[in-house]
């Protein structure tokens, strides 16, 4: 079948389990080829522990995780450098994967920080450091990107230039993407597919689903519902103060 | 010019150098300078079973080091202890073990002094066999775990993630410290072998802006340390470890005013 074909990476009712609590559980989802797939839910709901099921980085997991490609980039909510290590950006753009001159300077440019290349990566500021974290991971040719809020930190114009290349780059490498985000902006209108999470799938579908939903305006709340509707162009004014929530 | 035990000594520290000079780059960034101490000191359990069984000492050394290394990991997994104090119990319980049982070995005379801090006039041929292949195969292994171990030491999660195997990196580096510490434990001494990893590193780190100009300086620093070290070790009739290890920390000093000068020159 095609559509087996293209599939990268697939969470078969995954939930991972530490010190005897549940951070999420039931999560079944697919990222394939040219797709953007985005986890969005509050804080604590296992957003970046499913991204971590589905990177492999959690071993002892319920449920199961097909993986079908290597080639994997990944962009980490939170990465700490130790001032021990002297590391350049160049040396980190290297640091998985021996990547070709041009091809580092290309994804600089892209996130505009080649003006950074030499620089200490201790000395970067937090959005400096988060345009390198993407550029290291566009820079492999991935075919599958996770992306755990790429652009936290980044200033109000970057946000949206790099959101544009977040797409681009699944349009042109065709590659996969798992983004994780709070922009529900850019999960309108980037996204192919929406998975709301609150340490289970609430609910999951396109963004048009997701926002019709009852229990994602619980979750959200209805200002966040009209943001979303504001694509559809017509309101949707249902209150739902009813809606259920399923607590672990 | 030189006696022949001196010349065995410099060629046994060169080569030394040239292994402690990376693998000591690795022991500065991944913080583990007292899991190299720990080893160190169940080296002398390893000496006193070379001289019972009349095993290599090299081989022997490696073997207990190895085997006190897997001891740590599984304490690791069963007890809630933190770390350090694992390590603390393992170094020193595994000296005490080791030297009550040279307290037995009543019909061998140990040179303790030797064992603790180096003796050059120690090294045989046989040893510098032991330490030039020993040392090249580490290096070798060492090129090919390089990428696994550096990414995992810059992150963890990102090695994983992107299918580098960290753990077994890091477990074939475990391995690779214990060897080092079994072919520098008889030029060097056991209580100051951590210092060869750690001293040229450290200085090598107030110099460089990259890891690969890290390990460059380290090993010339190392290099530098046993020269200045053996020689002085010759001219002062002190022990050949200690030598060395002044010798590194004079360049430690040195770097460290290196360092000033080029926060004068950016203000």
């Amino acid at each position: 079948m095609g559509s087996e074909n293209s599939t990268l990476v697939k969470l078969n009712n995954a939930g991972f389990k530490q010190n005897d609590k549940w951070l999420v559980e039931g999560v079944s989802l697919t990222v394939k080829k040219g797709k953007i797939v985005t986890l969005i839910g509050p804080n604590g709901s296992g957003k970046s522990t499913t991204a971590k099921i589905a990177l492999g980085i959690y071993k002892n997991i319920e449920g199961s995780v097909e993986k079908y490609t290597n080639k994997v980039g990944y962009v980490p909510q939170k990465i700490s450098i130790d001032w021990t290590l002297p590391l350049r950006v160049y040396d980190f753009m290297l640091l998985t994967e021996n990547i070709k001159d041009e091809a580092i300077d290309e994804a600089l440019t892209l996130t505009g920080v080649i003006h950074l290349k030499n620089k200490n990566l201790g000395n970067l500021s937090g959005g400096e450091f988060q345009r390198v974290l993407i550029a290291r991971a566009i820079s492999k040719k991935p075919e599958l990107l996770v992306l755990d809020e790429p652009v936290q930190g980044v200033d109000y114009t970057g946000e949206i230039a790099l959101y544009e290349l977040i797409k681009r780059i699944s349009d042109t490498l065709n590659c996969g993407i798992l983004l994780i985000s709070h922009d529900l902006h850019t999960v309108m209108t980037a996204t192919d597919h929406v998975v709301c999470l609150n340490g289970h799938v609430c609910c999951s579908g396109t963004p048009m689903d997701v926002a019709k939903n009852n229990e994602y305006k619980t979750l959200f709340g209805e200002q966040a519902s009209q943001i979303l509707s504001v694509y559809e162009h017509k309101h949707d004014h249902v209150h739902s103060d009813k809606g259920e929530i399923k607590k672990n | 010019m030189f006696d022949d035990f001196f010349i065995r000594a410099l060629i046994a520290g060169l080569g030394i150098a040239l292994v402690t000079g990376p693998l000591g780059c690795f022991v500065v960034w991944r913080r583990l300078s007292y899991f190299g101490d720990t080893l160190a000191h169940s080296a002398l359990l390893g000496v006193t079973l070379a001289y019972s069984f009349e095993l290599n000492i090299a081989l022997s050394v490696f073997i207990i080091s190895s085997l006190i290394a897997l001891i740590l990991i599984q304490l690791q997994k069963k007890t809630n202890l933190p770390g350090d104090a694992l390590l603390g119990l393992l170094a020193h319980s595994s000296l005490a073990v080791g030297l009550v049982v040279i307290g037995f070995l009543t019909f061998i005379r140990f040179d303790i002094m030797g064992l603790l801090f180096g003796d050059i006039l120690a090294v045989t041929t046989d040893d510098l066999l032991i330490i030039w292949t020993g040392g090249a195969v580490i290096l070798l292994v060492l090129k090919l775990i390089w990428k696994p171990l550096f990414a995992s030491t810059v992150n963890y999660e990102l090695a994983e993630a992107e299918g580098l195997n960290p753990d077994r990196a890091k477990a074939i580096f475990t391995i690779l410290m214990a060897a080092v510490i079994a072919i520098s434990i008889k030029m060097v001494g056991l209580l100051l072998i951590t210092g060869m990893l750690i001293i040229p590193a450290a200085m090598a780190r107030n110099i460089s802006d990259s890891p690969q100009k890290m390990v460059l300086f380290s090993i010339i620093g190392g290099l530098l340390s046993v020269l200045l070290g053996l020689f002085s070790s010759l001219e002062f009739n002190t022990s050949s470890g200690p030598s060395i290890i002044m010798a590194a920390l004079v360049l430690f000093i040195l770097s460290l005013i290196n360092i000033k000068q080029s926060i004068k020159l950016k203000n």
